[in-house]
């Protein structure tokens, strides 16, 4: 099969632009397999910028006699992470187009060969189609969570009793602070960022996002950072060991490995942020004729307050870590009390960005929620607008909180009172969206499928870390349970009961959608029930532990938590167990599940009026939005009219 | 469908009664051992409260719900189209955010109490260094000591300082915790009332010995406490 342009519109012309069709570069097959974009060129000039950055060091060390030359913690932050990743980046082809247009070579004219997939081969390639990288996104960040699960499984064999068993406290810390890390910026954030991709061009009624150049260019940022986090393990030190919040002064006496953090970071945070403002600017000027803001279904909703929330705070963890990396490797002292530093700035600046990251990691789970539960209720979503301005009051109240992180970190006093204030009030437009959806369940017609036990188990799991919120955000309570296991609890409900599980609900929702196949019912019911409990059992007794005294982050502990400790870590092996039914499904059924046509769950959103997988630019032709995304049980109510032609009133497709 | 309401708040009952039981059986908190954890505690079991009772609306709701309107997955009707309920949505705007500014505000009287350290406390400098806590007694020429002794029923206020590192002064039946952080000075009031042996664990990260950065902590009468004092000065 090959690129024709039976999918051509008219604004993406066919033959009689005057180009062939597909772009060949003028040389032979060798010529194009070794200098033409892939990942061969990748590979080796990723090698040739390492040595170029190399140079620059050993060179400047030279020219300034100092000893020695070769200093490899200054080589592995600025040739190792710095330079070589331009060069990846680079041989994969991200910035052919613009590096053509400013040298003065005629740029290729835009032909789509680098547009939608018809092998295998077209995802290990800079892809320019919103649904191609979605994919791309989904399947890196979910190899990712596997990585960080069996670190997770790894640690949690170690505090199966207490006393050292199997690693040390340096390998110990540097798998709980990968594992974190992993979790948050290689899995939840962008796994979200996956799945908005696939789906908000459609949802929005667009042929793909508006800068498709930039949308793969923030992929490939992502399997750099990842790599960063992963390979701090095999170098000299250890993995960074000072947890995912990396505070200083600990981080800065940290070995090598820390730099991977620090830059890591700066990586997966570029590609957060590009992301975000393609996000942003799609949302705002590429919504299809009619489709206003309060037409938008939720999950585009949530996606555009997540965007601002990141461009707004992405910068502060770039900006905390570059100070960290400053003073490890040059000797600056932003937070060296001996050097005039002020050690909680570092703080300040992290939780300015890390609080509203769990917003990040949270209100794109609302979006997905909500679309599900609405579809499978048949019910219109319950006080709509006031869902979508919830979403706005917890973006602007959630800058106003982050101090509450630091309840105990010794800042000032006074501080203590209004952040506790501001972080109590976030409980209210929580709240409307947790009553919201029980509303929108009451007198529905309730489809009990997977990706709906997940949005009510994500439900009542949410509800528990909220409520469990509530604790921490009374200063009181908080200085009673803070760094203790009641944390690692909360944080799971949270992220785990809360985001993760959205996360599962969107995939099973929109896997139809995806692969135009259908996952197994049976094995997803499965998935959820084995996961719900194990959760339950992992998480819930961690809740206890905390409170009666043991703080997190240690490797070893007092005997008295010894058998609990023992049950939870039993729990979270077969909650990992547990993934592995998710990916036999997910693989199997890909393969060859049954044929799930266009609109399985009658769903009114945009992306389930074309076929699945949906065509290459979406849209045969650009719909016309009529009304709201969630008019179930409304008499000749429609959301878009799809085509010009058939404008009589149509049945959903089944 | 007054039928109805009557199993869903059935339900919710049973959900609430069976959290009680989880809350009250079971021993979450330790042993108070200060004035200070006393308060705290109080607010726990107020924050409780409120929680049981939210946790048990949402849960029955869903139950109810699921168990109520359930159809067949090859049903292909709709429900009907409620959009909203202005007043509804009021109330849960509204109540919610009554329940959250009383926690506020119990919080916060708890915090200034907790903070107040009486007319003479005893005066004690916490160091934390990786990795093992110092106590210096300022009021008795600067007495080191690598255990805590603390006199029954006097307030005693920790004035926390780090060598290297950000540490965390914490005694889990004391209830306070504060970082001791590098090149400020933080503190803490604790006001013991149970005279035993406790522990001091330290909270914050601070390395790879952080997990065996403990210290004793006993709490004794006065006299003894002098006793102490004086063995010590010897």
């Amino acid at each position: 099969m090959t690129t024709t342009l039976e999918h051509a519109t008219p604004d993406h012309p066919g033959p009689d632009h005057g180009y062939p069709e597909h772009y060949e570069p003028p040389r032979g097959p060798y010529w194009r397999l070794f200098f033409g974009p892939g990942l061969v060129r990748g590979v080796w000039m990723a090698l040739a910028f390492f040595v170029f950055g190399l140079l620059i060091v050993a060179g400047l060390r030279w020219w300034w006699g100092w000893d020695p030359i070769l200093h490899w913690e200054v080589i592995a932050a600025v040739a190792g992470m710095t330079t070589a990743p331009i060069g990846f980046l680079a041989g994969i082809g991200s910035f052919d187009y613009w590096l053509h247009y400013i040298v003065g070579r005629p740029t290729r004219p835009e032909d789509h060969s680098g547009h939608g997939a018809t092998s295998w081969k077209d995802y290990f390639r800079v892809n320019t189609d919103h649904k191609v990288i979605g994919i791309q996104y989904l399947v890196t960040t979910f190899v990712f969570f596997t990585i960080g699960g069996l670190m997770a499984m790894l640690f949690r064999a170690e505090l199966a009793q207490p006393g050292l068993q199997f690693v040390d406290p340096q390998t110990f810390n540097g798998l709980v602070s990968v594992h974190a890390t992993l979790m948050i910026f290689l899995f939840i954030i962008p796994a979200f960022a996956g799945i908005a991709n696939f789906v908000v061009p459609l949802m929005l009624g667009a042929p793909d996002m508006a800068f498709p150049r930039l949308n793969a260019l923030s992929f490939w940022l992502l399997p750099i950072a990842g790599l960063m986090f992963v390979t701090s393990f095999v170098v000299s030190g250890g993995a960074f060991g000072a947890g995912w919040t990396g505070y200083a002064p600990l981080a800065e006496g940290q070995p090598l490995g820390q730099t991977f953090f620090n830059i890591g970071v700066q990586w997966a945070g570029a590609s957060s942020i590009m992301t975000a403002l393609n996000f942003l600017v799609t949302i705002i000027t590429m919504r299809a004729p009619g489709m206003t803001f309060w037409r938008m279904p939720l999950l585009v909703w949530a996606n555009f307050t997540t965007s601002l929330l990141v461009v707004i705070a992405t910068p502060f963890i770039a900006g905390s870590q570059f100070f960290v990396m400053f003073d490890r490797i040059m000797h600056t002292s932003f937070f060296v009390p001996d050097g005039g530093g002020y050690v909680l700035g570092y703080q300040h600046i992290f939780w300015f960005y890390s609080h509203p990251a769990v917003y990040i990691m949270m209100l794109p789970g609302f979006g997905i929620v909500s679309e599900v539960i609405s579809s499978m209720s048949r019910k219109p979503i319950f006080g709509y607008r006031l869902m979508a301005l919830s979403l706005m009051g917890i973006l602007v109240l959630g800058f106003s909180v982050w101090a509450h992180h630091m309840f105990v970190a010794g800042m000032a006093d006074w501080l203590r009172v209004p952040m506790m204030i501001t972080t109590l009030l976030i409980a209210i437009p929580t709240g409307i969206k947790v009553f919201s959806w029980i509303a929108t369940l009451w007198r529905g017609r309730i489809h009990l499928t997977t990706p709906m036990l997940f949005a009510l188990g994500f439900v009542t799991m949410f509800t528990i870390g909220g409520l469990s919120g509530i604790y921490l955000g009374s200063v009181p309570i908080d200085i009673a349970a803070s760094d203790t296991y009641f944390i690692v609890a909360h944080i799971h409900y949270v992220l785990f009961g809360g985001s993760v599980f959205t996360i599962f609900a969107g995939v099973y929702f929109w896997f139809p959608k995806i692969t135009g196949r259908m996952y197994d019912e049976r094995l997803g019911k499965l998935h959820f029930w084995l996961t719900f409990v194990s959760f339950n059992a992992t998480f819930f007794p961690m809740h206890y532990v905390g409170l009666r005294g043991m703080p997190r982050r240690v490797s070893d502990y007092s005997e008295a938590f010894g058998d609990l400790n023992f049950a939870i870590s039993i729990a979270s092996f077969v909650l990992g167990a547990s993934f592995v039914v998710f990916a036999y499904n997910i693989i199997v059924s890909w393969v060859r599940g049954p044929i799930a046509g266009g609109n399985p769950w009658r769903a009114h959103t945009l992306e389930w009026q074309v076929t699945s997988p949906p065509p290459i630019f979406n849209f045969d032709e650009i719909p016309q939005v009529v009304g709201g995304p969630y008019e179930y049980g409304v008499p000749g109510a429609r959301h878009a009219v799809m085509s010009a032609a058939a404008a009589e009133p149509q049945e959903v497709r089944a | 469908m007054r039928r109805g309401i009557a199993q869903l708040v059935a339900i919710g009952v049973v959900i609430a009664l069976l959290l009680t039981v989880v809350a009250v059986v079971f021993k979450w908190l330790p042993t108070s051992a200060s004035e200070e954890f006393d308060r705290i505690q109080a607010v726990y079991w107020f924050a409780t409260v409120i929680s049981i009772g939210i946790f048990a609306l949402v849960a029955a709701v869903i139950v109810f719900s699921v168990w109520k309107w359930r159809v067949p997955l090859d049903d292909d009707a709709d429900g009907p189209p409620i959009h909203g309920h202005t007043g509804l949505e009021i109330a849960w705007t509204a109540v919610p955010a009554i329940l959250v500014i009383a926690i506020g505000v119990v919080s916060a009287v708890v915090l200034a109490r907790n903070g107040e350290a009486g007319t003479r406390p005893l005066e004690i400098n916490a160091i934390g260094q990786q990795f093992a806590w110092k106590f210096v007694y300022s009021d008795y020429d600067d007495l080191r000591s690598g255990q805590l002794v603390l006199p029954v029923n006097q307030e005693a206020r920790f004035t926390m300082t780090a060598v290297d590192v950000l540490h965390s002064f914490w005694v889990p039946n004391f209830g306070q915790k504060m970082d001791a952080v590098p090149g400020i000075e933080t503190s803490i009031i604790v006001t013991p009332t149970r005279e035993g042996e406790f522990q001091v664990v330290c909270a914050e990260l601070c390395g790879f010995g952080h997990a065996t950065m403990r210290a004793k902590a006993r709490v004794v009468s006065r006299a003894e406490f002098d006793r102490w004092i004086q063995e010590q000065n010897a």
